[in-house]
C-alpha cells in the first residue's frame, strides 16, 4: 500500500514541480527550508526506526512465522523514509562527519560470517563466539573492524539477521524463525541479543542525527543556516549521490560483476526501493519537497527556485532529467539481483545509470548559476 | 620541473651557521604561497578532509571513466572468501593470507596501524602490519618470502606474530620531555617448524594509496637528476635507485614503490599484494605462494585459474592508480608558512623533494603531465641504525629506506583515527617519526632538534597540513 502512495506522489508532484513558489527566494530561504525538510525526513526515519526495534523486540521475545513476518515489514517500512535521507549526505554533516554514524547505520556489503553462521561455516561469526561478550559498544567498537566489510550493525547487520543469506533466485533470503529458538539453533540466545542490540543502536544513532537537525537548538543545524557554504553543500550532497553512489558504486559495479553480493540490499531483495527512495531523495532536495510519513507535504522555497532565477533554462532541465530517473528507476523490476544478470533487466538497470549520469552533469551546469564553478559530484 | 626548487641549500641557507639555529630564526621569515600551490596532486587534486579525504577520484577523471574506478573500487575493499563458495566472483582466498580484502590493510585507502596495546599487553594480531622474510636475499626456506599468520580452515598459519615495545626516553635542548618506543618482533606457535637461524625479517605497515599513479608518472630522468644533486650537498645526504623485476614489463625498472623502493609499478605491486597479502592468483602471478613444506597449503582449493580475472585486476590497478591527493589544508596561514619555511631551512627537502612535472603514463592521462608536490625523491636513504631492519631487498641494503611521500600525512587521523608513521608504525605523532631519522638525515633532524618551540611546532603544522 504504502508503496504506492509514494510512487503516486512521486509521478504527480512531477507534474507539479514547474509551478514553483512565486518572487524571487533568498538563499537563507532555502537554506533554512532545507533544514526543515532534513529535520522531517530524520524524524520520519527515526519513528520508522523505533517501530521496527518494537517490531524486533516482539520477535524476540516470541519467535514466531508471525513476529519475524511483522519484523520484516518494518524493516522495509523503515527503508522507505530512510533512503531519502541519503541525499543528505556526502558534505560531512552529522550524518557522515569525521564522528557520524553512517557507517554504523548503512554500511554495506557485509561479510555476513562476520556476524554469523554462513552455508558451510556452521560456527562463524561474533554470534557463535561465546567469548565475545554481546553489548552496544561492543558491537560498535567490531563494526569495519579489520576490513571495510566486518560490517557488525546497522540496517544491513539486521537485514541478514531477519533474512539470512539469498539463495533464491526469485526472492529474498528464506531465514526460518527457528534460528532464534534455543535447542532448534545453536547459540539462538545470543542471536536473540544481538539483533535485539543493532535494533537499539540503530534507533541511538538515528536519534543523535536527527537531534543535530532539531529547530531552536544550538546544533549544526543552527550553524547550517546561517553558513554561506551551505548551498554548495547542498549541492555535493545530491550531486554525489547521483553520480558516485548511487549510478557509481551501487549500480554500475552491480552491473559490471552480474554478482548479487554486489546489491545493496541483498538478503531482502528490497534493492529496487533503495534506487528509488535515492532519487526521490535528491529530487525532495532540489524541489523542497517532502511527503511525509503520514501523508502530508512540505513545501518551500528551493534550489530550483534560485537557480530558474539565474538560468530557467538550466532549471528546467535538472528538474526534467530527476523526472526521468525517477520514471527508469521505476521500470527497474525485483529482484535485482536477477535484473543484473538478464538482458531486459540489464537495460533498465542502464538506463537508470545515464538518467543519473546526465542529471548529474545538469546539476554541476546549475551550480554555476549559484556561483558554485565546479560541483564535486565524484564523492 | 626548475632544477633551482630542488636545491635550497644553493640559497641564502648556506649562510646559516648551526649557532644561529638554536636561537631560532626571525619570526617573520615564511615561505612563498602562490594560489594553487595547495593542489599537492596537480588536477587530480580534491578538497576533501574527514573520513573519505583518500578514497576520491582524481578531480580530473573524466565521467566515463569512472565506472572503471568503482569497479575497482568495489575490488579493493570487498572480503575474498574461501573457495568453493556460492559467491563466486570473490572465491579463493589464500590458502594462507594475513587480509581478507586490500581495504582490511588499507582501510578507506588509508594507512595502517600497528595493533593495539591494552595495558602494555598486544591486543589482537596484526593486520595492517606484515613482515618480509629471508635468508641472504631468499626467501626463507620453510616460510617463504612473507609471514602469514592466518589461513583457511583445514590449512595451519605459519604462526603469530608478538611485539614488544621499549620505551627510550629524552629530551629537545630546551628541556620538552618525549619518548620513542623501539619495537622488537618475534614469531611463536609457528606452525610448520623452526626458521632458519639466519632469517631476516622486515616489519611493514600499510600505506596510504593516494597518488600513486602520479608517483609511477614523475619521469625516470627526474629522480636520477636529484641522485646526482644530493651528491653536491654539504649533509652527506646521497640516494641510490632501486632496480627490480617488474613482472607487468618483464625486465628490470626502477623502484618506486614500496617501502624500500623494492616494486617499480602498481600493476606489480597490486597483483603482489593480492598474491601475497590474499593468497589471490592473477594473470602475472598464476601459483600460489605454498613452500614445499607446507603440504596442506599445496592441497587446498582453488578459486580459479587465475581467481581474480584479468579485467578485474586491471579495474584495481587503474584504481589504485587514480585515487586522488587531497589538497593541502591552510596553506596559506602564516603559520603553515612558517612551517614551510623551516622545512626547507633544515633541508628536510634534500630529499623529501617537493616539485615534478610527471611525464606520460599510458593510458592514464589523469597523471600525466601534472605539476605535483609529493615530498619525497623515491630514492634509498641509509636511515641509520635505530630504524635498520638488516634485511636487503634488491639493491636496498638492510640499513636503507625509500624516503616516503609526505602527502596525505596529516590526514591519517582524520580517515584511520591514528597517528601512526614510519615502515612499522613505531611513531606515535610526528615529532616521534622525525626524531627517529638517523643517517643520511641525522644532520637535518639535528636541525629541528634544535629549533625552538614554536618553530617545531610550526614546522609541525606545515607536515599537519600535506
Amino acid at each position: 500500500m504504502f508503496r504506492h502512495t509514494l510512487l503516486g506522489f512521486a509521478l504527480s508532484a512531477a507534474v507539479l514541480s514547474s509551478s514553483a513558489f512565486a518572487g524571487p527566494v533568498s538563499r537563507e530561504d532555502v537554506a533554512r527550508h532545507y533544514a526543515t525538510v532534513v529535520e522531517a525526513s530524520y524524524t520520519d526515519t527515526l519513528t520508522s526506526a523505533r517501530l521496527l526495534r518494537d517490531a524486533i523486540h516482539a520477535f524476540v521475545a516470541t519467535p514466531s512465522e508471525a513476529t519475524l513476518t511483522s519484523a520484516r515489514q518494518a524493516w522495509l517500512a523503515a527503508r522507505e523514509p530512510y533512503g531519502q535521507t541519503e541525499a543528505f549526505r556526502f558534505y560531512s554533516g552529522p550524518i557522515d562527519d569525521a564522528k557520524g554514524p553512517e557507517g554504523r547505520i548503512n554500511a554495506w556489503p557485509l561479510d555476513e560470517a562476520y556476524i554469523d553462521s554462513v552455508k558451510g561455516k556452521a560456527n562463524s561469526g561474533i554470534i557463535n563466539n561465546r567469548k565475545i561478550v554481546l553489548s552496544k559498544d561492543k558491537l560498535a567498537a567490531l563494526n569495519e573492524r579489520g576490513g571495510e566489510e566486518n560490517i557488525s550493525t546497522g540496517y544491513h547487520a539486521i537485514e541478514f539477521l531477519l533474512w539470512g543469506q539469498d539463495f533464491d533466485a526469485n526472492g529474498p533470503g528464506k531465514r526460518s524463525w527457528n534460528d532464534f529458538v534455543d535447542g532448534q539453533a545453536a547459540n539462538a540466545d545470543r542471536r536473540r541479543d544481538y539483533l535485539k542490540i543493532i535494533a537499539d543502536l540503530l534507533v541511538e544513532d538515528i536519534a543523535s542525527v536527527a537531534k543535530a537537525w532539531q529547530a531552536n537548538s544550538a546544533n549544526y543545524r543552527a550553524k547550517f543556516e546561517k553558513d554561506p557554504d551551505a548551498l554548495r553543500k547542498m549541492m555535493v550532497g545530491i550531486g554525489v549521490l547521483s553520480r558516485a553512489e548511487l549510478a557509481g558504486e551501487r549500480m554500475e559495479v552491480a552491473l559490471d560483476s552480474k554478482n548479487q553480493e554486489d546489491e545493496h540490499s541483498c538478503f531482502s531483495d528490497n534493492t529496487h526501493r533503495d534506487i528509488l527512495t535515492n532519487a526521490l531523495g535528491i529530487r525532495n532536495v532540489w524541489l523542497g519537497e517532502y511527503q511525509r510519513l503520514d501523508g502530508s507535504v512540505l513545501k518551500g522555497p528551493s534550489l530550483r527556485d534560485l537557480v530558474a532565477d539565474k538560468d530557467a533554462k538550466a532549471a528546467d532541465k535538472v528538474s526534467a532529467d530527476m523526472d526521468a530517473t525517477l520514471a527508469a528507476a521505476q521500470g527497474i523490476k525485483a529482484p535485482f539481483d536477477q535484473e543484473i544478470v538478464q538482458a531486459d533487466g540489464r537495460k533498465r538497470v542502464q538506463a537508470t545509470i545515464n538518467a543519473l549520469k546526465k542529471q548529474a552533469n545538469s546539476l554541476v551546469e546549475a551550480a554555476k548559476a549559484l556561483g558554485i564553478r565546479k560541483l564535486n559530484v565524484k564523492g | 620541473m626548475s632544477i633551482l626548487t630542488l636545491r635550497p641549500w644553493l640559497g641564502a641557507a648556506l649562510a646559516v651557521s648551526a649557532v644561529a639555529l638554536t636561537t631560532g630564526f626571525a619570526a617573520n621569515q615564511l615561505a612563498d604561497y602562490r594560489p594553487g600551490d595547495e593542489k599537492l596532486g596537480g588536477d587530480t587534486t580534491v578538497y576533501e578532509t574527514g573520513r573519505n579525504a583518500f578514497s576520491l577520484p582524481a578531480a580530473n577523471m573524466h565521467t566515463d571513466r569512472q565506472t572503471q574506478f568503482f569497479v575497482g573500487n568495489s575490488f579493493f575493499k570487498k572480503a575474498w572468501v574461501e573457495a568453493p563458495s556460492s559467491t563466486t566472483a570473490r572465491d579463493g582466498l589464500g590458502p594462507h593470507f594475513i587480509a581478507r580484502s586490500c581495504g582490511a590493510c588499507h582501510a578507506l585507502d588509508g594507512r595502517g596501524a600497528p595493533p593495539a596495546f591494552d595495558h602494555q599487553l598486544q591486543a589482537e594480531q596484526p593486520m595492517a602490519l606484515l613482515f618480509r622474510l629471508s635468508v641472504a636475499g631468499k626467501p626463507e626456506p620453510v616460510y617463504g618470502g612473507q609471514f602469514n599468520n592466518d589461513a583457511i580452515p583445514g590449512v595451519k598459519p605459519e604462526g603469530k606474530v608478538q611485539i614488544s615495545y621499549r620505551e627510550q626516553p629524552g629530551q629537545f635542548p630546551d628541556g620538552e620531555a618525549y619518548s620513542l618506543r623501539a619495537p622488537s618482533y618475534a614469531f611463536t606457535e609457528l606452525g610448520y617448524g623452526p626458521m632458519h637461524a639466519k632469517v631476516e625479517v622486515s616489519p611493514r605497515i600499510a600505506p596510504q594509496v593516494i597518488g600513486l599513479g602520479l608517483l609511477e608518472a614523475i619521469r625516470e630522468q627526474d629522480i636520477l637528476a636529484i641522485a646526482q644533486q644530493q651528491k653536491t650537498g654539504p649533509d652527506g645526504v646521497s640516494g641510490r635507485p632501486n632496480y627490480v623485476h617488474d613482472a607487468y614489463a618483464g625486465k628490470k625498472l626502477i623502484g618506486r614503490f614500496g617501502w624500500k623502493a623494492n616494486v617499480a609499478t602498481v600493476a606489480h605491486q597490486s597483483a603482489g599484494a593480492f598474491l601475497g597479502d590474499i593468497g589471490i592468483t592473477s594473470p602475472k602471478f598464476r601459483h600460489e605462494e605454498c613452500m614445499p613444506a607446507q603440504t596442506d597449503c599445496l592441497r587446498a582449493p582453488s578459486g580459479g585459474q587465475p581467481e581474480i580475472p584479468a579485467n578485474k585486476m586491471d579495474a584495481v590497478i587503474f584504481y589504485s592508480r587514480t585515487l586522488a591527493v587531497p589538497a593541502q589544508r591552510n596553506a596559506d596561514s602564516e603559520q603553515v608558512r612558517r612551517g614551510q619555511w623551516l622545512f626547507n631551512q633544515a633541508r628536510c627537502t634534500s630529499c623529501h623533494v617537493a616539485n615534478y612535472t610527471t611525464g606520460v603514463l599510458a593510458g592514464v592521462p589523469e597523471v600525466s603531465k601534472q605539476r605535483i608536490r609529493p615530498y619525497t625523491d623515491l630514492l634509498l636513504h641509509d636511515m641509520g641504525e635505530g630504524l635498520a631492519d638488516h634485511r636487503p631487498d634488491g639493491l636496498a641494503d638492510g640499513r636503507e629506506w625509500k624516503t616516503p611521500p609526505l602527502w596525505g600525512i596529516g590526514l591519517f587521523n582524520d580517515v584511520n583515527e591514528h597517528t601512526h608513521y614510519l615502515h612499522d608504525g613505531r611513531a606515535r605523532n610526528l615529532t616521534e617519526a622525525i626524531l627517529w631519522h638517523g643517517g643520511e638525515a641525522e644532520a637535518a633532524k639535528q636541525r629541528f632538534v634544535q629549533f625552538n618551540k614554536a618553530d617545531r611546532d610550526a614546522l609541525l603544522s606545515f607536515l599537519n597540513s600535506l
